[in-house]
């Protein structure tokens, strides 16, 4: 069973702000899920290399970068929740106390 | 007049003069209100734009214009850009977000001529086997409505089975168009990973996501898929390979099913599954083999390591992919005491429940000190899983399966347990990760009269084979 411990830092980590019931539900309910992995552990893969991707990985050369179609400043900000028509507004990532 | 319409019945109609497109369109808008209400297929109905699109592609028709979807009125899943027409992916995170551009499956569609209707429902960014997680509410099964239609793409199933729509376009990480189609008892085809671009799909697994065709049948997929398909600069893992002319050649094929080889691997045929379901799809085996096909058992002995292996791998990937909703681009915002506070704040009340579990698990299994446990672990088994297929299909051209153990469940039977909603997706999700293509084919009812669904399952890139066979088995069968 994952700990409060562990599902706080793990939520910490994902940025999601949890309520107490959610916490012990995804305790709960991972601590289901990641036995069922446990599966995993008993297969040998000492001489198994990892897949990433399906596709043949090849080395591709760079080719001309040539400037398309871009959206406008306009376009760009609006979706944004919060922006002051050039840009979008964030609260400070970096203050003096920090 | 649109009672069962196929998108090869739309262009013959239209160019006939047997109907307008807008006439078309007028008349799926109209079913669309008389019944959505009740079945919740779309999340948003597109109805103004479609009678421009309409009245634009009757111009065009006019002029003697035309391309295979020219006037065709079809319906997108809602995990697909669509420029202009609100795009929730599901989710109250983006449910005021109305894309600048086009996903590039849409944009070929839309320079082709077709006619958008509207968004279909889909489980919260894909995550789902039965739709029950979309923010905006169940979609209900054409079939028995107190059933769940299957998942993610959900809503595009229902809107192609209770013709809402000729044709849908979903997407399929593992098993979102396969499973959703077989419930609603109509075609579906995922196509092999890179064969359709993924630029303006919003990412759910990057390494697993692909866009499919829910469909009337195999010929209507194969035709909208001649359209989608293709090398696209802006997605760098779609692949460099010409596109068949997916109609011609499934038409031409037809006698292939002789000595076509089908692999029935025994690991698919297990306790818990549905004797019914066993029956039809054994059933369904036999009507190649009448056709003159070769059919033997195969063994495919990773088979039951997809599960845990899909669970860990599309998490991971979808922790790091919605990791962008952070309320600063796009999307919902809830202020907070700072930075950090608002991030938390605003993807606590913009993801719904299977998302934060999915996006815990993910961060849990990509995590220091659990990521060569569990990830890198899920990746070296993927390679197996993947090799098992590589030398299945030595032997065999095309693998069948059911595409679920059940025909569709009740709407909340499973909701309370997450791990046994997962296993709905046990025979679906080896595919997605071998990259492999697979097409969905309804082949009978249970005794409940509940659509079932065999899978076809083919090698990267077969898709022409798998539609060919798909649709030699449904024109011997219905015509």
């Amino acid at each position: 069973m994952l700990t409060s411990e562990q599902v706080n830092r793990v939520a910490h980590l994902a940025r999601l702000a949890l309520t107490e019931d959610e916490k012990q539900r995804y305790a709960r309910q991972l601590s289901a899920i990641l036995d069922y992995a446990e599966q995993l552990a008993n297969v040998d893969v000492s001489h198994v290399p990892p897949t990433a991707t399906v596709l043949p990985v090849r080395s591709v050369v760079r080719e001309a970068d040539v400037v398309n179609q871009l959206l406008t400043r306009d376009e760009v900000l609006k979706n944004a929740p919060r922006s002051d028509g050039e840009s979008f507004e964030v609260a400070a990532a970096i203050t003096e106390s920090s | 007049m649109i009672d069962h319409l196929t998108v090869k019945a739309v262009r013959a109609g239209l160019q006939k003069k047997q109907f307008s497109a807008l006439e078309l369109t007028h008349a799926y808008l109209k079913r669309i209100h008389e019944h959505n209400p009740r079945l919740n297929a779309y999340i948003s109905v597109n109805d103004e734009e479609a009678l421009q699109q309409a009245q634009a592609a009757d111009e065009r028709i006019a002029k003697g214009d035309d391309t295979p979807v020219l006037g065709l009125p079809m319906a997108i899943k809602d995990v697909l850009s669509t420029k202009g027409l609100r795009t929730t992916a599901g989710s109250r995170m983006l449910e005021n977000y109305v894309p600048t551009w086009d996903a590039t499956c849409v944009a070929n569609l839309r320079s082709a001529g077709a006619i958008f209707l509207g968004k279909t429902n889909t489980d919260e960014f894909a995550m789902g086997s039965s739709t029950e997680n979309s923010a905006y509410g169940v979609t209900h099964n054409p079939h028995d409505e107190s059933r769940v239609p299957g998942g993610s793409s959900g809503g595009s199933a229902v809107a192609v089975a209770a013709n809402l729509c000729v044709v849908a376009l979903g997407t399929d990480t593992g098993g979102s168009v396969r499973q959703p189609a077989a419930y609603c008892g109509i075609t579906g085809l995922k196509n092999t990973y890179g064969r359709v671009s993924r630029y303006g799909l919003i990412a759910y697994g990057s390494s697993l996501d692909s866009v499919g065709v829910l469909a009337k049948n195999a010929e209507d997929a194969a035709i909208i898929n001649s359209v989608i398909a293709g090398h696209d600069p802006k997605d760098s893992t779609s692949i460099h390979s010409p596109v068949p002319n997916y109609v011609d050649e499934i038409n031409s094929l037809k006698s292939k099913i002789q000595n076509l080889r089908i692999g029935v691997p025994k690991e698919y045929f297990i306790g818990g599954l549905q004797p019914d379901v066993e029956n039809a799809v054994r059933e369904g085996v036999r009507a190649f083999e009448r056709m003159g096909a070769v059919v033997k058992e195969i063994s495919l002995p990773t088979t039951h390591l997809g599960l845990p292996v899909y669970y860990l791998i599309a998490t991971a990937e979808a922790s790091s992919n919605l990791s962008r909703f952070d309320g600063v681009k796009y999307g919902l915002r809830v202020n907070g005491d700072d930075l950090i506070d608002m991030y938390g704040k605003t993807r606590q009340a913009g993801f719904g429940d299977e998302v934060k579990r999915r996006i815990m698990l993910g961060t849990y299994a990509l995590s220091a000190g659990y990521y060569d446990a569990y990830y890198i672990r899920a990746q070296k088994v993927r390679t197996l899983i993947k090799q098992d297929f590589e030398r299945a299909y030595q032997e065999v051209d095309i693998i069948m399966t059911p595409v679920a153990p059940t025909t569709a469940f009740k709407i909340g039977e499973k909701v309370e347990d997450p791990l046994q909603m997962y296993l709905t997706d046990v025979f679906s999700v080896t595919l997605n990760l071998a990259g492999n293509c697979g097409i969905s084919v309804p082949c009978g009812f249970d005794q409940q009269k509940l659509p079932i669904g065999m899978q076809l399952m083919g090698p990267a890139l077969g898709e022409t084979q798998l539609l060919s066979a798909a649709h030699t088995y449904q024109f011997s069968t219905f015509n």
